[in-house]
């Protein structure tokens, strides 16, 4: 018993610890995720924050000055813009400000880094219904900057501010009940409000909860799938808690590229990282004009079915035939009912060619050579939200790689060659990019797209396209 | 992120403690002043429901003193508990009248002032009990919402770690089946009709409209007494009632009185 | 070797739900049809299947003429019955014709029982492109009803029948609609036309390729487009169900609407590896996905998050939030955080079920956290019945008996111990958005068909279904394989 629990245990430990960032991605209130140089930035509570070279391994490092908490950023122009807050100033409760402060480079090691000194651009005096703390910064479609912020102690706020100073323009305008954490998107002629229900900082007992409301102004309102107006508390879940990764909070919207978007946040508790309080990255998807958070990857066995046509990736083989005697259409229900076995890896492996074997797509009937499995690699460097996975045949080292004349194939082992991991990315309709890390003899970024119903290749990424798009079904 | 807000208040607290006799009123409030934008007292006889079902008149108590300093503990168990202790008689049964008096003893906390924000009961001491006089006022809120967090502001009681006694009457002409009565609390609450229970509200929850309804219920020809009690510990004590049908469209043939 | 034979042994006990129960044998199923409260699907060969709650299957319907894969559709108070004469080219040529005939009712115990003469609507000679046999039939919006057929052996022919007498209407020409598949059917929905059809091979049980495409129009006489814009007479089609992990081969789509937002599609597999590999009857929900149709999922055995669309909140028991123990968190970014970072266990039902009431527990809507009183087994009950293309459903506490059930207020709560009772049995359907209707076989005292409910963000209750309100709508979220 005891035993067995433990293995449980362990495999759930490993399954599960490959689906957050890895490193020490230790941080609470998490600045929206900003790429500087090649490099991934976020800022938290306290000074500092996290540094990722690749998106998916963090570590400490980054330099924030002026304490308080809850930061955001966005690069505008060739400069980044940091906004925190502090509260309970001078002792006055819920006397708050919002500061905002420049710099052209978010990399300590640079020698251009140098923060501006911090503005004072919007706060609460104490005795009104708002908590000028938690601020979120949004660049609108027309240039217009907006700063949200506010906590449980009445009112988000929405103000605008001159992109060029961060200074803030006219007034600031309430927009949601006791919420926390709001950030604002935009995204197809909706302007967004993102912020947190809940409680936080409780560990693995925290019920922090992202949830979104939207508007066709940036001032609101902000209505949810009810229509009920975040001001009168509304808000529709966008994600409370996973198994074992509880308190979502802190939401920052991260465009990989079109029909490619990330979101960034903290569980408030990683069950398995001593309840501690996690970065996180998410795909974000857009459902009937509405933000839906990706499920978090899992390694395991699937099916790699192109949106094309709705047929399977498969090795370019003979379909053996299963023979399973008499079938019957009729309706005469003669004879016993039986469960028939799978065809299996053995029945069929010894018919297969040694070497590489091409591919194609067929439709789907579950055969071995249809079966993948996908494996995240940690100990490889990862991409912004996700690790390389390796793809091989289920019960053979034989992996999907990708070849020098721009085609598919697989390989009889893997080897952990560049050409032979995966990245992949779910997209904003929900269906999933695979793209090899690097296809040889050529720096060109191409994804694996169907090209014919039965032939898949090589090809530059079209979102507007199904033949670029894939669905992965588990087993 | 209210964690490091915690620990500066922490360090705080004795500067706040310093300036609590100046920030508190003397002498006679006038009521319709200090609750400016939040409510008015009531002068007409009767009121309705606003547009959307929301009952604005109510009988509302000065808070009664239960120093929280988390609302962590708000589990089922403790709402029913701690919202089942008679601090007055006739606590579960009163119809009051404005200016009504109540005689309660209470767990002392710090004096109220801007710059305290909630209850400081240290952990490990015996609580202090002290006796105090409160009064029942009669309010239309100028919101939807029922901002009971400015009602004691306003009025200079404790804002924080407080429990809120509120009362209104529902006149109906006739027997209105299968309606629900519906809540949105900040924070923990216990709610009547007619002395039967039909809501706990548990947890550390935001005020949203129809954040919780009730099973069906019958409102009666003639009065109903609509009785609800709200706990807060940090937090900014309001709540929004309305009574709603199985579509969750808002009942609206009924007036509000007081008593 | 015995781990497998488990393994097998699992999925077949979890399979066999998915299908149709009974003796749900049939190839080439017309679309379902109701009549007086029963449901009804005609196949190849003479008769067909009934059933009496569209779950439980078997053998009795009565249609003469022989002949190969027919369809059926109800016009005013008559059905209109249609079949192909031969069966695609296996007897010698592809000359064949399509008929139709009429009915009062479906069923053959029925004293108006009795079919009309058959009628001639649309032949196919010895050596044309076309082959007349699968006919589909669809209702227009505007009263048109129009009929295509044909096979592999060149095109998909419409032509339009008139829906008073079940001929061809007067001087109507057929057209081709597109080419080379099996089965053909349309429907319409939103200011589309579709067309369907069904590509791969039929009839090799186990190892047949069969699956349903589609493609769309604006107009009834196509052209059908799929989605990368080829159309059906280009060979065109985007797919809408293939096989899955132990049935092969769907085929024959027929579209069944219950109710705005709650839509079937039936098909039969080609094989159900669990009954011998035999041709069987398929219902799954029919959802609609950014205009395209798409087979939904028959909801599987297993511990779930019950979460209300409302407010994203898991439906929970009324019971005291029990907090966590162990350790707890820390929010730095680990600088004076040296402490090996370790794993944490879950809560567990043990760690809280003694602060549960025993008898009856109320349920809510609360913040979903992953705790035990959130944690609802959804399971299958055999002997219960079912509804079209489900089975009832108890829905308890995972590692309980604490059923979900129907009380006589028509509200909801949790008893101690599952019996089977009618309000403890729940019936499950996926909406045509994708989200899940969930209603109690019955409500004491009760005769209105209520479903789940959230009238308030936190508050389920038993209410009217709206399918355009998210209170009646829920999600499962599958977290834990069923212990």
């Amino acid at each position: 018993m005891r035993k067995r629990l433990l293995a449980t245990a362990f495999a759930a430990l490993m399954t599960v610890a490959a689906w957050a960032q890895i490193g020490s991605p230790y941080i609470h209130d998490p600045s929206t995720v900003v790429e500087c140089d090649g490099k991934y930035y976020t800022f938290g509570t306290g000074s500092g924050g996290l540094i990722s070279e690749d998106g998916w391994n963090w570590h400490g490092g980054a330099v924030r000055p002026g304490g308080g908490v809850a930061p955001d950023a966005l690069k505008i122009g060739d400069r980044y813009l940091v906004v925190y807050s502090t509260g309970d100033v001078q002792g006055v409760r819920y006397g708050s400000h919002v500061y905002a402060m420049w710099n052209k480079t978010l990399d300590p090691e640079s020698p251009d880094f140098k923060f501006t000194d911090p503005i004072d651009i919007a706060g609460s005096n104490g005795y009104e219904d708002c908590d000028g703390i938690d601020p979120g910064l949004m660049m609108g479609p027309d240039g217009r900057l907006w700063l949200v912020y506010g906590t449980y102690f009445g009112y988000l706020r929405v103000v605008e501010l001159d992109p060029a100073t961060a200074r803030a323009i006219g007034e600031p305008v309430n927009v949601a009940l006791s919420c926390e954490a709001g950030e604002m998107i935009y995204n197809d002629g909706w302007y967004y409000l993102l912020a947190t229900h809940g409680t936080c900082c409780s560990g693995v007992n925290s019920t922090y909860e992202i949830i979104v409301g939207r508007s066709k102004s940036p001032t609101g309102p902000y209505c949810d799938n009810l229509g009920r107006d975040m001001i009168h508390g509304g808000g529709r879940l966008l994600l409370a808690s996973e198994p074992r990764r509880i308190g979502a909070g802190h939401f920052g919207r991260f465009v990989v590229g079109k029909g490619i978007e990330k979101f960034s946040f903290h569980f408030e508790g990683d069950l398995d990282r001593s309840g501690r309080s996690v970065l996180a990255m998410r795909a974000l998807l857009w459902k009937d004009g509405w933000p839906v958070a990706g499920k978090p990857f899992e390694s395991g066995e699937y099916s790699i079915v192109s949106e094309r046509r709705g047929f399977t990736l498969e090795l370019a083989v003979n379909n053996v035939p299963m023979n399973t005697g008499a079938r019957g259409m009729s309706r005469n229900a003669d004879g016993p009912v039986v469960a028939l076995d799978d065809q299996k890896l053995e029945d069929v492996i010894g018919t297969w060619p040694q070497g590489d074997i091409n591919l194609r797509i067929g439709p789907e009937l579950f055969r071995p050579h249809q079966a993948w499995v996908i494996t995240e690699l940690n100990d490889v460097p990862g991409f912004i939200g996700g690790a390389y996975c390796k793809i091989t045949i289920a019960g053979t080292g034989r992996a999907l790689a990708a070849t020098a004349s721009r085609e598919v194939t697989t390989v009889p082992e893997f080897t952990g060659a560049p050409e032979q991991l995966w990245r992949i990315d779910q997209l904003t309709d929900g269906t999933f990019r695979i793209m090899p890390k690097a296809v040889p003899g050529t720096d060109e970024e191409l994804a694996l797209v169907a090209v014919a119903d039965s032939t898949p290749s090589l090809g530059v990424f079209d979102p507007e396209s199904d033949n670029s798009k894939w669905n992965l079904y588990k087993h | 992120m209210k964690i490091l807000n915690r620990i500066l208040l922490a360090a705080l607290l004795v500067t706040a403690f310093a300036v609590t006799g100046s920030a508190q009123k003397k002498g006679k409030i006038d009521v319709g002043e200090a609750l400016k934008g939040y409510f008015t007292p009531v002068t007409t006889p009767s009121a309705s429901p606003d547009a959307k079902g929301f009952i604005r008149r109510w009988m509302i108590l000065e808070p009664i003193s239960k120093p929280n300093s988390t609302n962590r503990v708000f589990t089922d168990t403790y709402t029913r508990e701690n919202l089942s202790v008679e601090y007055f008689p006739g606590q579960f049964t009163v119809i009051p009248k404005d200016g009504d008096k109540v005689k309660v003893t209470m767990e002392y906390q710090p004096p109220v002032n801007l710059t305290s924000n909630r209850p400081a009961q240290p952990q490990g001491e015996q609580p202090k009990f002290v006796k105090a006089t409160l009064t029942w006022h009669a309010l239309d809120s100028d919101h939807f919402f029922v901002k009971l967090f400015r009602f004691a502001t306003g009025l200079d009681k404790d804002r924080y770690g407080v429990i809120f006694w509120t009362v209104t009457v529902i006149n109906c002409e006739e027997d209105i089946p299968n309606v629900r009565l519906a809540v949105g609390s900040n924070k923990a609450a216990r709610w009547w009709v007619n002395g039967e229970e039909l809501l706990l509200l548990a947890g550390d929850r935001h005020m949203g409209v129809d954040s919780a309804v009730s099973d069906r219920i019958t409102l009666k020809k003639g009065k109903n007494v609509l009785r609800g009690v709200t706990m807060n510990g940090p937090g900014m004590s309001e709540f929004c009632a309305r009574f709603i049908d199985d579509h969750g469209n808002p009942v609206r043939n009924y007036t509000i009185t007081c008593n | 070797m015995k781990r497998i034979i488990i393994i097998a042994a699992l999925l077949l006990s979890g399979v066999i739900m998915f299908a149709q129960t009974g003796a749900p044998f049939i190839h080439d199923p017309s679309s379902i049809v109701e009549c007086d409260g029963k449901y009804y699907t005609f196949g190849t060969g003479s008769g067909g299947l009934i059933s009496e709650d569209g779950w439980s299957w078997h053998s009795g319907a009565v249609r003469p003429g022989g002949g190969a894969a027919p369809d059926a559709i109800k016009i005013g108070d008559r059905y209109l019955v249609i079949y192909g004469t031969t069966g695609g080219g296996m007897g010698g040529g592809h000359a064949s014709k399509i008929m139709t005939m009429w009915n009062k009712t479906l069923d053959p115990e029925s004293p108006d029982f009795g079919y009309s003469d058959p009628v001639l609507v649309l032949e196919s000679l010895v050596d044309e492109d076309f082959n007349a046999i699968d006919p589909g039939v669809l209702m227009g919006p505007d009263g048109r009803l129009w009929l295509t057929a044909g096979t592999y052996f060149g095109h998909i022919r419409q032509v339009e029948i008139d829906p008073k007498t079940g001929f061809r209407v007067e001087g109507n020409e057929a057209i081709d609609v597109g080419r080379n598949m099996e089965a053909s059917t349309m429907m319409y929905r939103d200011g589309w036309y579709y067309l369907l059809g069904t590509h791969g091979t039929c009839c090799d049980g186990v190892n047949a390729t069969y699956n349903i495409v589609v493609g769309r129009s604006r107009n009834p006489q196509g052209p059908f487009i799929d989605n990368v814009g080829r159309s059906m007479i280009e060979g065109g089609g985007k797919s809408v169900i293939t096989s899955e992990r132990r049935l092969i081969g769907p085929g024959h789509f027929g579209r069944f609407v219950e109710e705005e937002g709650v839509e079937k599609m039936s098909f039969h597999w080609e094989a159900d590896m669990d009954q011998s590999g035999r041709s069987v009857l398929g219902i799954r929900p029919l959802i609609w996905k950014d205009g395209w149709p798409e087979a939904g999922e028959a909801l599987k055995e297993g511990t779930y998050e019950i979460k209300s669309v409302r407010s994203g909140y898991a439906l929970e028991l009324e019971v005291d939030f029990v907090r966590a123990q162990g350790a707890q968190g820390g929010m730095g970014r680990g600088a004076g955080n040296q402490q090996p970072v370790v794993s944490i266990e879950e809560q567990k039902l043990e760690d809280v079920i003694d602060t549960w009431p025993k008898g009856v527990i109320g349920a809510r809507n609360g913040y979903y956290m992953g705790r035990p009183w959130q944690r609802w087994s959804i399971i299958p009950v055999p002997e219960a019945g079912g509804y079209l293309g489900g089975p009832y459903y108890k829905i308890v506490i995972a590692g309980t008996n604490r059923a979900l059930a129907a009380n006589e207020k028509a509200e909801v709560d949790t008893v101690p111990e599952f019996t089977g009772a009618p309000e403890q049995l729940w019936r499950i359907d996926q909406l045509t958005d994708g989200t899940y209707r969930i209603m109690p076989k019955s409500i004491p005292g009760h005769d209105e068909p209520y479903a789940l409910v959230s009238l308030g963000d936190c508050s389920p209750t038993l209410a009217p279904f709206d399918f355009s309100s998210d209170n009646s709508k829920w999600e499962f979220k599958g977290f834990a394989p069923l212990k």
